[in-house]
């Protein structure tokens, strides 16, 4: 991992490459986006160990077969044998990737076994999230000052990646979303749980994560949905089962008090 | 009618500063100078969007623009780009090359010929006034997906009507290359005799006849669903917005290959002649195109991983999408095959073809990436997307383009260009157009999503990067315009080769070529 850092880094400026500026992809807390970042690597390190053959051929023969060495070119231009051997090798190259990658994608879409189900949907542009056999459900808004956005205010750590209410979930449980969108089309991502997934008007799409650690993760609308696009982010805090019951117990009691408050008016 | 036809096959050349000589032109060469001009215009307007978009995302904050009109910038930047200047660019070199390679006086359709390439000025003249309109420009991406494009203002027909003219411009320009290469070869030259940017040409034509008429009928349908009360798209009334999705990647698949194929050929000629040495697997060559072609049809639905297909059809569209890489391999092999043992100079255009290889390759590799379904679901619509795409688009297709425009221009206009201002032109490019998009890899990984005005506070040092490399980049091409200007009003006189080891019957006829090519058919080997 460190060396892998070291080698991009040398690509940009110095300085760049430090622990506040990613630039790789989140390992993530859940075992499919662990399956997911392993794939991830796995194609990356086969890519660059192609183009490093590739173009060390090339640039070795940049450097070998110019006029200025006075060479004489050769003439020959086919070779059955050659060509045939680098259409099978990345072939099979191909197949090394396709098994894993048909593996892990047969686990993402396999959202059977669920404990819980949450159902998001996107409007313009904030998130609505339904725990739907508990009958709790809130909106969930970005919380960045507009003053922070207009360079008045000094942006603090989670500048646009802050919600006023977050997603809360149980860790070690399978969670099932229902996705879906009030208005035009949005997508729900969250980074380090892999998943991301279109929230189409009309449809209702499925996904689903189980979190192995606690903790808060953030993530952002992921389809253009318009003039506030880059401002509704994604929040889920992830807890401990027990907290997460006492925490569902003080949603339905705060709901329950609003509805007696509504009837009595 | 008729006096036009009389005057018109005399060896008759009006001024170059006659408006009348350029609006009436059915002659290959002026038009093929048109559609060049036309899109070194247009790729200074969408570059110059391009650095409006850059400015703003150069530090976290909103500081110069309002989020609508920068999601205009980015669908206008984006409709230039592909439509305005890439197409055009590929279509003036077939109008200014194809009848010369293959032995021809002139385009099968001089007058369409015409007409196709005069539709565009009015196309793109009606797509940029929308930016004024009530309401601003299309700011939906260019993918135009409903329900977001619905909620375009007073743009949104003019917008359509657009695109329906530079569906017609360019599906006229497919049939003319159609027409000139299956009538118009010389006699003796076979199909497999052909010059490969020909080849790529000819498929390239099909695709484009093909997938057009999808893409109209597509935004058609958005224009019904607008204004005459239709459901295509609308779930409330039956329909599905996803619906539109898989037509506009029906024909958004097959026009990537639409903005690459004729740079393949581009670059199967150009290697060739500065490694003095025949091109390497001719043959395989050719089937390769055919198969990326025919494999472009049956990959659309690898852009829309996340919209909720069922397994099958992620698993189909997968490995379709996989097997991409083996005919693109082939292509990139036989590149280095034909260099290696060749005795290689590196004048301007062999430097871009180079680059073209080496930064086209990475862009492959990040596609191969991509094609992964369910590492997809990290990568999509994130950043990473724009680092690939621009990968094979900038240091892709322009690079090739603008190679091109190196290796031919001294044929075109009879005077070499300056060298040591084209190599400086290379080397400017290529160091700022991997400052631009190399870091774009990185913050895409790291989470940050594509299309967005404002960003968190880890993805800021990569951007203030790719902004700092944006501005070098473009203030580079301005030496392009300075070379070629200055090349076409003199300088040293090329010969009717130009280049050593030039192979080809455009190299048979004088630097500048006559104005109707080959009066007489030329004899083939």
């Amino acid at each position: 991992m460190r060396a892998y850092k070291w080698l991009l880094g040398i690509c940009a400026i110095a300085g760049s490459a430090n622990a506040e500026q990613p630039m790789n992809m989140p390992v993530g807390v859940t075992d499919i986006s662990q399956g997911v970042f392993s794939m991830h690597m796995l194609a990356l390190w086969l890519v660059t160990a192609i183009g490093v053959l590739v173009f060390v051929a090339m640039f070795y023969s940049i450097m070998v077969h110019r006029k200025s060495r006075g060479v004489t070119p050769a003439t020959f231009h086919e070779s059955t044998t050659v060509e045939a051997v680098w259409t099978i090798i990345p072939f099979v190259i191909l197949v090394v990737l396709a098994v894993p990658a048909t593996k892990t994608l047969i686990e993402m879409e396999d959202s059977s076994g669920y404990d819980l189900t949450v159902k998001i949907t996107g409007y313009q542009w904030l998130w609505h999230y339904e725990y739907i056999d508990e009958g709790v459900d809130f909106y969930s808004v970005l919380s960045t000052p507009r003053s922070q956005i207009n360079n008045l205010e000094q942006k603090t750590e989670n500048y646009l990646l802050e919600v006023d209410k977050e997603l809360v979930l149980p860790v070690g449980k399978k969670v099932r979303f229902l996705i879906t969108s009030n208005d035009v089309i949005h997508a729900w991502w969250v980074p380090e749980l892999a998943v991301k997934k279109d929230a189409v008007p009309g449809f209702i799409n499925e996904a689903w994560t189980k979190i192995n650690e606690p903790g808060i993760y953030r993530g952002q609308c992921a389809e253009l949905c318009g003039r506030d696009h880059g401002f509704m982010p994604v929040v889920v805090r992830a807890v401990p089962q027990a907290e997460f019951d006492n925490w569902m117990a003080q949603q339905t009691v705060e709901e329950t008090g609003a509805e007696l408050a509504a009837v009595q008016q | 009618m008729s006096t036009v036809a009389a005057d018109d096959h005399h060896d008759h050349v009006e001024s170059p500063y006659s408006i009348k000589r350029w609006l009436f032109t059915t002659n290959h060469k002026d038009i093929g100078t048109l559609y060049l001009w036309f899109s070194l215009i247009m790729f200074f307007i969408g570059g110059f969007m391009a650095l409006i978009i850059r400015t703003e995302l150069f530090e976290p904050g909103m500081q110069f623009v309002d989020p609508q009109f920068f999601n205009s910038m980015t669908t206008m930047h984006a409709i230039i780009m592909v439509f305005g200047v890439v197409m055009p660019a590929f279509t003036g070199l077939a109008n200014w090359l194809i009848p010369m390679m293959v032995g021809a006086t002139d385009m099968a359709l001089p007058r369409m010929n015409n007409w196709s390439f005069w539709i565009l000025p009015f196309a793109f003249t009606m797509m940029l006034s929308t930016l004024f309109m009530d309401g601003g420009g299309p700011a939906g991406g260019w993918t135009l997906y409903p329900p977001l494009t619905l909620q375009t203002g007073d743009a949104l027909p003019f917008v359509i009507l657009s695109i329906h003219f530079m569906g017609l411009s360019s599906i006229m320009g497919a049939i003319n290359v159609i027409a000139t290469v299956l009538n118009m070869r010389a006699p003796g030259m076979t199909l497999m005799k052909m010059p490969l940017f020909v080849w790529t040409w000819l498929i390239t034509a099909y695709l484009l006849i093909a997938v057009m008429p999808v893409l109209a009928g597509g935004v058609t349908m958005l224009l019904t669903d607008k204004f005459f009360g239709t459901s295509f798209f609308n779930a409330a009334g039956g329909g599905d917005p996803v619906l539109f999705q898989h037509i506009f990647w029906f024909f958004g698949h097959p026009e990537v290959y639409i903005l690459i194929l004729p740079s393949f050929g581009v670059i199967s000629s150009i290697v060739p002649t500065f490694a003095r040495k025949p091109l390497f697997g001719y043959a395989s060559m050719v089937y390769a195109t055919g198969s990326i072609a025919f494999l472009s049809f049956i990959v659309w639905a690898h852009h829309m991983f996340t919209v909720g297909m069922p397994l099958a059809g992620q698993l189909f569209f997968m490995f379709a999408t996989m097997l991409i890489a083996v005919p693109t391999g082939v292509k990139v092999f036989n590149w280095i095959a034909t260099m290696w043992r060749g005795a290689m100079t590196f004048e301007t255009p062999m430097l871009f073809a180079l680059g073209f290889i080496v930064m086209f390759s990475i862009g492959g590799f990040s596609g191969l990436m991509l094609a992964l379904a369910p590492v997809d679901f990290q990568y999509h619509d994130t950043y990473f997307v724009v680092a690939h795409f621009h990968y094979v688009l900038v240091p892709g297709s322009i690079f090739a383009i603008v190679a091109s425009v190196y290796y031919w221009l001294p044929k075109w206009c009879g005077n070499m260009y300056s060298e040591g201002l084209g190599k400086l032109h290379f080397w400017l490019s290529t160091i700022f157009v991997n400052i631009t998009f190399f870091p774009m890899h990185f913050v895409g990984l790291a989470g940050m999503p594509r299309r967005i005005p404002d960003y968190a506070l880890q993805f800021s040092d990569f951007n203030a990067l790719a902004t700092i490399g944006a501005f070098g980049f473009g203030f580079s091409q301005l030496i392009f315009l300075y070379v070629v200007i200055k090349a076409i009003r003199g300088g040293e006189k090329a010969t009717s080769q130009v280049w050593e080891n030039a192979e080809g019957l455009e190299w048979t006829l004088s630097s500048p070529p006559p104005y109707h090519s080959f009066t007489t058919p030329p004899v083939i080997k």
